[in-house]
């Protein structure tokens, strides 16, 4: 039955992930007193995007036109394999951290490569900007998550999360508590979200990913930006259920994964809310400011994987 | 209190002091740093009454309570009235080591710390004894704060940070450390605060600020 896990988890992921960027910039909108344009908007703009010409710049390379299929393809597999809905996955060797987190570095370099390749200053320097925060988040990401995997002995992330769901009281640890600071930190780095990138906006001075996407047009932009979306969903999925595992299925049995979709969502959904609420109160870090915050985070990564070793 | 209960109590409130001893090497502002030495301060005064409440010491309260009073109110209160005579220069802006530098270190120095409580570990195999790291990392981060500010207000919160560590280690090895002890190292501590208020203030007075690589010579 790990068949149908993988299918309700990749059809969860693809189709939610839209609605859920929709709906961090409906909360945003409301707190600053604007009507917004509803939580559909990111699908209506895929749909848009989707019906025109594909098009690519002149001179750019096969880097370029394969980087979006190649983005959208490790969030696939990562949403396929993550325990989201089920901590029992079809492909149990590659639900490991160490493999997740490559894969998701392996789409953003990718897309750094293909700002490269277009050749534009822009491309360049969002390239350069987002290689200078992936070299301090991946360090940050992996530490944090393998403090959590010291206690259960695995680094397979299925484990990890039914370890926490076998005993809660490990969630209030200070093992646990560094970790999901840490990580915090870095998936709003790494999902580009306010304080480190701001997501609305086209400024030269501070835009990091729309940088590097500028270049992109048509069906091609719409995969870069459901890949986007997608990427944020798992990992504020990933947080939610190795810090709150509660309504996770253990098995492939049919109804529990109908009682999980709705648990993840509801997670997923607060977090993203929450996210989207703490972003109206925050301005934009000065980009050499960014280093020290992820130091920062690093460093509590760091202690949480001490704290594993010498205080258990 | 079931032990697996306490074990983990005082791991979380170990945890929280060495994690506002490295907030003070992330922040800048003066007036937050003072704050968070004040909850360091708590952090320290749960961790003895754990102990205390376990051995079921009176004496131990006391102290805790002594702590809380000393750590959590009084010097942070003194330590405020500093800075409110300080004028503008209520930031370090530039210290010795940048922050991302002291961060990284401050990540070393607990790992060091690990490193050499092995032996101290290896005596006392209860959960007090694995905390004394923690502890330890405490006082070396205190120490690091102590050499690389500018501030004189700062090197005071390092000074302090250092001896928060070191009560922490004496407490978590040695359990009955007296009362008698606690209360000496507590006046000793608040002495030293007021004389370097005093010394402070006077040091702005006669040059108008606290930076502390200004003072190269001696004057009359």
């Amino acid at each position: 039955m790990t068949g149908l896990v993988v299918v309700v988890q990749l059809l969860v992921v693809v189709a939610l992930s839209p609605l859920l960027i929709g709906m961090m910039r409906q909360v945003r909108a409301r707190m600053e007193g604007r009507v917004g344009p509803g939580i559909g908007q990111p699908w209506r703009d895929l749909r848009k995007l989707m019906r025109k010409q594909p098009i690519t710049p002149d001179g750019t390379s096969v880097v370029f036109r394969t980087a979006p299929l190649v983005l959208v393809a490790t969030c696939l597999v990562v949403a396929a394999v993550a325990p989201l809905v089920s901590t029992a996955a079809l492909l149990d060797p590659v639900s490991d951290l160490f493999a997740v987190v490559a894969l998701l570095t392996l789409g953003t370099v990718t897309l750094a490569l293909a700002g490269i390749d277009t050749g534009t200053a822009f491309g360049g320097l969002g390239a350069s900007r987002e290689t200078t925060i992936v070299a301090l988040v991946e360090p940050t990401l992996l530490v944090a998550i393998f403090a959590l995997s010291v206690p259960v002995g695995s680094t397979n992330l299925g484990a990890i999360v039914g370890a926490t769901l076998a005993d809660p009281a490990q969630v209030l640890s200070p093992v646990s508590l560094l970790a999901a600071a840490a990580l915090v930190v870095v998936i709003i780095a790494e999902t580009g979200r306010l304080p480190v990138d701001n997501p609305s906006t086209h400024l030269e001075l501070t835009m990091v990913h729309e940088a590097m996407i500028l270049e992109y047009a048509g069906p091609d932009l719409a995969l870069v930006e459901l890949a986007a979306s997608m990427r944020l969903s798992l990992f504020l999925g990933l947080l939610a259920n190795l810090f709150l595992p509660w309504g996770i299925a253990t098995g492939g049995d049919p109804l529990l994964i109908g009682l999980a979709v709705p648990a993840l969502v509801v997670k997923v959904a607060a977090l993203g809310a929450l996210l989207a609420a703490a972003e109206v109160f925050l301005a934009k870090l000065r980009l050499f400011r960014v280093p020290e915050l992820l130091a920062g985070s690093f460093v509590m990564g760091l202690l949480a994987v001490g704290a594993s070793y010498f205080l258990a | 209190m079931s032990e697996s209960l306490f074990t983990q109590l005082l791991n979380l409130t170990v945890g929280a002091m060495l994690l506002t001893a490295v907030l003070t090497l992330w922040w800048r502002q003066l007036s937050s740093i003072i704050v968070i030495f004040g909850l360091q301060g708590i952090a320290l005064a749960a961790t003895v009454a754990l102990i205390a409440t376990h051995e079921g010491s009176a004496e131990l309260g006391v102290v805790a309570v002594l702590v809380l009073v000393l750590r959590a109110g009084v010097l942070p209160w003194l330590l405020r009235r500093t800075l409110a005579a300080a004028g503008p220069n209520r930031r370090e802006t530039r210290p010795l080591v940048n922050v991302v530098t002291s961060l990284l270190v401050a990540a070393g120095l607990t790992l060091l710390a690990y490193a050499v409580a092995q032996p101290l570990v290896a005596l006392d195999t209860s959960p007090t004894g694995h905390a004394v790291p923690a502890a330890l990392a405490v006082a070396l981060t205190g120490f690091f704060v102590l050499v690389t500010r500018r501030l004189a207000l700062s090197q005071l919160v390092g000074f302090l940070l250092l001896d928060n560590g070191i009560t922490a280690v004496g407490i978590l090895t040695t359990a009955e450390i007296g009362l008698v002890v606690e209360l000496g190292i507590s006046m000793d501590v608040l002495l030293v605060v007021l004389v370097l208020q005093v010394l402070k203030s006077r040091i702005r007075a006669a040059f108008g600020r606290t930076d502390i690589d200004e003072l190269r010579e001696l004057h009359d």
